[in-house]
């Protein structure tokens, strides 16, 4: 277990009294609070730093034992009762503290006393929520397309949720009572997952749009014809205008990304022409050009 | 009426005064459902008011200072909001890099 300098964390040095500790705590804490920094996991890392320091230091009997102990303040008990004994045994060869538990157990500790991030200096035993945990869950385009289940692991505790088609690369989304337990008895926090999707498709994404290319030939371009593309819900016949031109935008209404918890609902889809000059000529072909290019 | 709590409860279960959360629906800063004796509390409305409560008993501030905050945080969402949006149309541009 790394030691972790309380009055450091708090800035205040280690003869602040009582009122200069709740001071510095108050200070840090509205600086660092979860709720006025919203999505910043270093804020919230750094708020239980300091709320781990200040439930320390703030309580006399625990600020005693840490500066007595430092690391082991927790073991402080333990540590006197195991001097007194060495003290009155000490021909017997009685061992030293052994410690006990694993540097996992002060997480372990700090992690249930301050599961809330919102608990604080009402000095009650008041029921707090629960800390909300904020997850990131990563998915294919493909897999936004529809509407799927997916099971989490979130502290090792399975969660299965439904993803309703059309996440966003970025959307929030939030789960009732998945976050940490509350403590004395009041509600648990909230599961928020970020979603960052990859497009792994040719598609590209605007909200609930998709873009795309289409090649088309130098004669389809000229006289008209149809072609067949690839959407994200299957093949889609296209009839071509004739006369064509390169880079024509063409909106086909409804075949887009569905759109989210709208079931039924769809964004278009734009295609974007791109013409294809013929390469590798007959004498044949070029003088039919050269026929037409004089025409 | 199943989404509703009474605002009475919520204190108790909060341990907040009831003049905090009439002082809140001054400022505009919840909204209250009146039946003819109950004020009641939207179920979904849970959370912002819980963060309302942190913010004056844990951190101390005042009501002026929750309603200037609530400004500013609403700002900060609806830009990180649009960062996302700009940061997708920003990977649309560069895919056609």
């Amino acid at each position: 277990m790394e030691y972790v300098d309380y009055y450091k964390t708090l800035g205040v040095n280690k003869t602040a009294s009582a009122e200069d500790i709740k001071n510095a705590y108050r200070k840090l804490a509205r600086k660092h609070h979860p709720d006025l920094n919203p999505n910043d996991k270093e804020a919230n890392k750094k708020f239980q730093q300091i709320n781990e320091a200040n439930e320390v230091l703030s309580d006399p009997a625990n600020r005693k034992k840490y500066d007595e102990h430092g690391k082991d303040w927790k073991h402080a008990d333990e540590i006197n009762k195991q001097r007194q004994q060495q003290r009155h045994y000490s021909n017997q060869g009685a061992q030293g503290f052994a410690g006990g538990e694993g540097d996992d157990a002060f997480s372990d500790f700090f992690a249930s006393m301050f599961g809330g991030g919102d608990r604080g200096g009402r000095g009650r035993q008041a029921k707090y929520r629960g800390q909300d945990y904020n997850a990131e869950l990563h998915l294919n385009l493909s897999e936004a397309y529809k509407t799927h289940q997916q099971t989490l692991d979130v502290n090792g505790k399975k969660i299965r949720i439904t993803i309703p088609a059309g996440v966003e690369n970025g959307q929030v989304i939030k789960l009732n009572g998945h976050g940490a337990p509350g403590t004395n008895g009041g509600p648990n926090g909230d599961l928020f997952i970020t979603f960052a999707i990859n497009n792994d498709t040719r598609f590209k994404r605007l909200k609930n749009d998709l873009y795309a290319n289409a090649d088309l030939d130098l004669y389809t371009a000229v006289l008209g014809g149809e072609i067949t593309i690839d959407t994200l819900s299957g093949k889609v016949k296209l009839k071509v205008k004739p006369e064509t031109q390169n880079d024509v935008k063409i909106k086909l209404k409804g075949k887009g990304f569905p759109v989210y918890k709208k079931e039924g609902e769809f964004g278009d889809l734009f295609i974007t022409y791109s013409i294809k000059m013929p390469v590798n000529l007959t004498d044949r072909q070029k003088e039919l050009f050269t026929e037409l290019s004089k025409s | 009426m199943e989404n509703l709590i009474p605002a009475d409860d919520f204190c108790t279960y909060y341990k907040v005064e009831y003049s905090f959360i009439n002082s809140l629906e001054e400022y505009g800063l919840i909204e209250l459902i009146r039946t003819e004796k109950t004020k009641f509390i939207d179920i979904n409305k849970l959370h912002d008011l819980e963060k309302l409560v942190r913010l004056h008993y844990d951190l101390d501030i005042n009501l002026e200072g929750i309603e200037a905050i609530t400004h500013l945080l609403q700002r900060v969402e609806d830009m990180q909001q649009e960062i996302i949006l700009l940061r997708n149309k920003l990977s649309l541009y560069e895919q056609t890099l």
